[in-house]
């Protein structure tokens, strides 16, 4: 059983969390214009890593607040637990105006 | 007109069926008495308001007004009724449920819900708090049944299937948390040394009663010296 860091709660069993897919998928800036190909890959596909992977998960039996989280895929070793929204621990933050490229935070 | 609708309301009241009110007997049966007793019983129909605010806001104060402040930190409860040991139903509790999310705890009856004069009770006093503002008050009294698990071994009882950590040096008197016990969801809270209050959801109730009361049973065996 691992336990994760909740930032609220402190650590808890996994069975606690949902997990909420690859973190930092930025909305498209103009959805209305994107070939279905496009919206397609934006909707379903991810990056499949080995190693050091930034996901979402949400604390469903216990304060039920959404963050990020930094994981290896090999060992499940949890590198980082940081706020939505917030840049890649493991990366230098993008400047305002890369977010704002970005679209909406993720 | 008033009479009644308050006459309705007691014909309802007196239809009501709690989650785990066909446990009563198995749970008294169960309980055991004694150095190492623990007993289960549910204290149903208690009123139970969501209500969401964000700190620091308007709404914050005032819904804080109402009921003697908002809990700000995880694990906290506060309220007139923040202090109430088992059995006691006086007072209002606030429960920490979330950064922006709590739940309100009192006795049932029409000074909770309404039935007596608009705006007197206390669902009224919140609304009327709220005022239409960013938040969120809900009578949430049919979604949860609350359970009370107390004596000696209650702790014990719980530690079987809740991963916290429950010794009483993290676990204090007065603390509330939501968690798992046995895989289901629930809130705990630990309203006196050796008493706990187990708030399930109302679908939950029959399956949490039953496994409660099957950790309760090695405690009515007499110990193997
Ligand atoms: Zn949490």
């Amino acid at each position: 059983m691992l336990l994760f860091s909740c930032p609220n709660c402190g650590p808890r069993d996994e069975t606690e969390f949902h997990y909420g897919g690859q973190a930092h998928v930025p909305y498209p800036k103009d959805a209305d214009a994107l070939t279905d190909k496009e919206w397609s890959e934006f909707l379903f596909y991810r990056d499949n890593t080995r190693g050091d992977f930034a996901e979402r998960w949400v604390h469903s039996t216990g304060c039920r607040q959404w963050f990020n989280m930094l994981r290896d895929t090999v060992s499940y070793e949890i590198k980082a637990v940081y706020p939505m929204g917030g840049s890649r621990p493991d990366q230098p933050p993008a400047t305002a105006a890369q977010t704002q490229q970005k679209g909406q935070q993720s | 007109m008033a009479q009644t609708a308050e006459r309705e309301n007691d014909v309802i009241r007196g239809l009501r069926r709690s989650p785990a009110g066909h446990l009563a007997d198995a749970f008294s049966q169960g309980s055991v008495s004694g150095e190492q007793g623990v007993t289960l019983r549910e204290v149903p129909f208690l009123t139970m308001i969501g209500v969401r605010a964000a700190p620091g806001s308007a709404v914050w104060d005032r819904l804080g007004a109402v009921m003697g402040g908002l809990p700000e930190r995880y694990g906290q409860v506060t309220g007139s009724g923040a202090g109430d040991g088992p059995g006691t139903e006086q007072g209002v509790s606030v429960l920490w449920l979330g950064p922006q999310e709590f739940l309100v705890i009192a006795a049932d009856g029409p000074n909770a819900l309404g039935g007596g004069a608009a705006g007197a009770s206390l669902l009224g006093g919140l609304l009327d708090a709220l005022a239409g503002d960013p938040g969120q008050v809900v009578d949430l009294s049919a979604n949860r049944t609350t359970f009370e698990l107390a004596g000696p071994s209650a702790r014990a009882v719980l530690e079987k299937s809740c991963a916290l950590d429950l010794h009483p040096r993290e676990f204090t008197v007065g603390t509330a948390v939501n968690t798992q016990i046995g895989l289901i969801p629930a809130v705990l809270w630990k309203v006196d040394e050796a008493a706990f209050r187990i708030f399930p959801r109302a679908s939950f109730a029959d399956f949490l009663g039953r496994w409660l009361l099957d950790g309760m049973r090695e405690y009515a065996a007499v110990e193997v010296p």
